[in-house]
């Protein structure tokens, strides 16, 4: 089913002159109301009358999660704070997180791009939906919420946590689908069949999405839960989940074009790649009034086809996720950047350490090890002090990124020194 | 009062220990006595070796966490109560004992001794009877 068909089907000539009207209405705004892009703007000479329609777009300057940092808290909010209704939170890379405000438009514009993506999974408001994403600054549970609301499916919100409950409600309510990580649903689906349940499960389908995933992951869900799994989008910069998706023809994710203009970039020159070409993702925000972002940089390398889809949409749609353009980790939904856990650790001892990430996959839920050498100033002859030692450095380090973290002391030295920049990350998950 | 014990951390895998014991015979340094702690990741390996200075700078130079530690070397007798009596003169001052393991070599025995209070635990020790080697006793 295809929720709005006038923005999802326009013609692609339609949809150019919608979005060029859009961006020339939102460079309008953000030059007049956020004074950190006026001064970018100034600082290049580029005036708001510069910029004409969609062919105008490559003068405009790029946007970074180092100028959201910046500006923290809410420095690059274009409303006065009365207009924002809600906030949500990311974490940023030095321990400050990135802000995000929402006026009541906005939540109205997120919660029908997810009502978009939840109907190309084909559910619907006669579904009994639970959302197992995180509830609370993530964006993941009240976006997911919200959208399905919208859309009139009953929703149950049962965040994340206790899964055997989760269960036992899927089964007792007779849920069809679900919105959660794609890790968590392959704990669900292990679950279910160590519960020996499969049979007493009526899901339909699922949107998956806070954290990369392959289609042979896709393939395992939908073998071993019977079910469509389909791939949602988004970063909170942007909005949170709900930036794209994929139907049923799993052919990419269509892009909410109406509200997100995506470009892809050559990775070094910055310019723009052809269709089919693999580079940096970019957004700009066409209608968002909280906090409009004028080309953001997503770091998340990817492909675009304009061609239109065999589901009858004509919206761009992006190929799965094939990396990230900067070392930023995802773990169980929550970013994590090495540098993070390099600062928290610098702040313990004072000198530079020496430490290595391992992120692994165990029973499909990622871990964090974070190996750390056992340097002079740690060191002591008994275990009582070094076990001490390591529950100090995993409080200090969860502290820091937000995340239960699992510290293994090592040897000095053992952690391999490289020429120039060491390897501080082993990323063990495998993705299938 | 104190002698010198060689401290290292060693990771759990395999060849570590005999890479470290290598080191050590590479530099004639002999081994006296040896206990292993050991958690599901990591050991500390203690000794009493006859160069302790030596030892622990051949270790370093190696790559190893090494470090020397006071501790006491109480000299116990072959026979029944010894090691009780030695208990319970920590135990009736309530100094704890941090970990302890025995050393036999040539005609010395002693219970190695890492005490809460080192100091305390010395007088005490004194005072109750038993006798310390002391570092030239027990490296000589």
């Amino acid at each position: 089913m295809i929720w709005n068909e006038t923005k999802e089907c326009m013609s692609r000539d339609e949809m150019r002159v919608l979005q060029g009207a859009r961006l020339v209405k939102l460079v309008d705004r953000v030059y007049h109301n956020v004074e950190y892009y006026r001064k970018k703007m100034q600082a290049i000479g580029l005036e708001p009358g510069d910029i004409r329609g969609l062919e105008d777009l490559t003068r405009l300057p790029f946007t970074t999660k180092d100028d959201l940092r910046d500006t923290y808290p809410f420095g690059m909010f274009a409303v006065p704070n009365s207009q924002i209704v809600r906030i949500h939170a990311s974490s940023g890379t030095t321990g400050k997180a990135t802000v995000v405000g929402y006026t009541r438009r906005d939540i109205d514009m997120w919660s029908e791009c997810v009502a978009r993506c939840i109907s190309m999974a084909n559910l619907g408001r006669e579904d009994i939906i639970q959302v197992a994403y995180g509830y609370g600054l993530f964006t993941g549970g009240l976006g997911g919420h919200y959208g399905a609301e919208k859309m009139g499916a009953t929703v149950v919100p049962m965040s994340t946590g206790n899964t055997k409950k989760l269960i036992t409600m899927m089964i007792d309510f007779g849920v069809t689908g679900i919105l959660c990580t794609p890790s968590y649903l392959m704990h669900i689906a292990e679950t279910i069949e160590e519960m020996g349940v499969r049979d007493k499960i009526r899901l339909k389908a699922s949107l998956n999405g806070a954290e990369p995933w392959t289609e042979k992951m896709r393939d395992k869900i939908e073998e071993k839960l019977g079910i469509h799994a389909h791939d949602i989008y988004g970063l909170s910069e942007i909005m949170g989940p709900g930036v794209a998706t994929d139907c049923q023809f799993h052919r990419g994710l269509h892009v909410h074009e109406d509200y997100f203009l995506p470009e892809i970039v050559d990775r070094e020159t910055f310019r723009p790649v052809e269709d089919g070409v693999t580079g940096e993702l970019v957004i700009s925000t066409l209608t968002k009034e909280g906090i409009p972002l004028i080309r953001y940089r997503t770091k998340d390398l990817t492909s675009i086809d304009h061609t239109p889809c065999e589901c009858g949409r004509t919206t761009a749609r992006i190929a799965r996720f094939t990396g990230r353009s900067d070392d930023m980790l995802i773990i169980r939904g929550v970013n994590v950047f090495p540098s993070q856990i390099e600062a928290a650790l610098l702040e313990m001892g004072g000198t530079t350490p020496h430490y290595l990430l391992i992120v692994d996959r165990v029973n499909n839920l990622d871990t964090l090890e974070v190996q750390v050498e056992v340097e002079e100033r740690f060191f002591s002859d008994e275990i009582r002090e070094l076990e001490n030692l390591t529950r100090k450095i995993e409080h200090v380090l969860q502290q820091a990124i937000g995340l239960a973290v699992k510290v293994k002391l090592v040897e000095p030295k053992a952690l391999e020194r490289s020429m120039g920049k060491s390897v501080h990350v082993i990323d063990r998950r495998r993705m299938d | 009062m104190f002698v010198k014990q060689l401290s290292v951390f060693m990771e759990n895998r395999e060849g570590r220990l005999e890479q470290a014991t290598e080191v050590l015979k590479n530099k004639g340094v002999n081994i006296m006595s040896l206990s292993m702690a050991d958690t599901t990741e990591y050991g500390m390996l203690r000794m009493v070796v006859s160069e302790p200075e030596t030892a622990k700078a051949a270790l370093r130079e190696k790559g190893f966490s090494a470090m020397l530690t006071d501790v006491l070397a109480v000299r116990l007798e072959d026979r029944v109560g010894e090691l009780h009596k030695l208990t319970h003169i920590l135990c009736s001052r309530g100094l704890n004992i941090e970990y302890m393991y025995a050393l036999a070599a040539g005609e010395r025995r002693a219970m190695i001794v890492k005490a809460s209070d080192g100091n305390a635990a010395a007088g005490a020790i004194l005072e109750g009877g038993l006798a310390l080697y002391g570092s030239g006793d027990i490296y000589g």
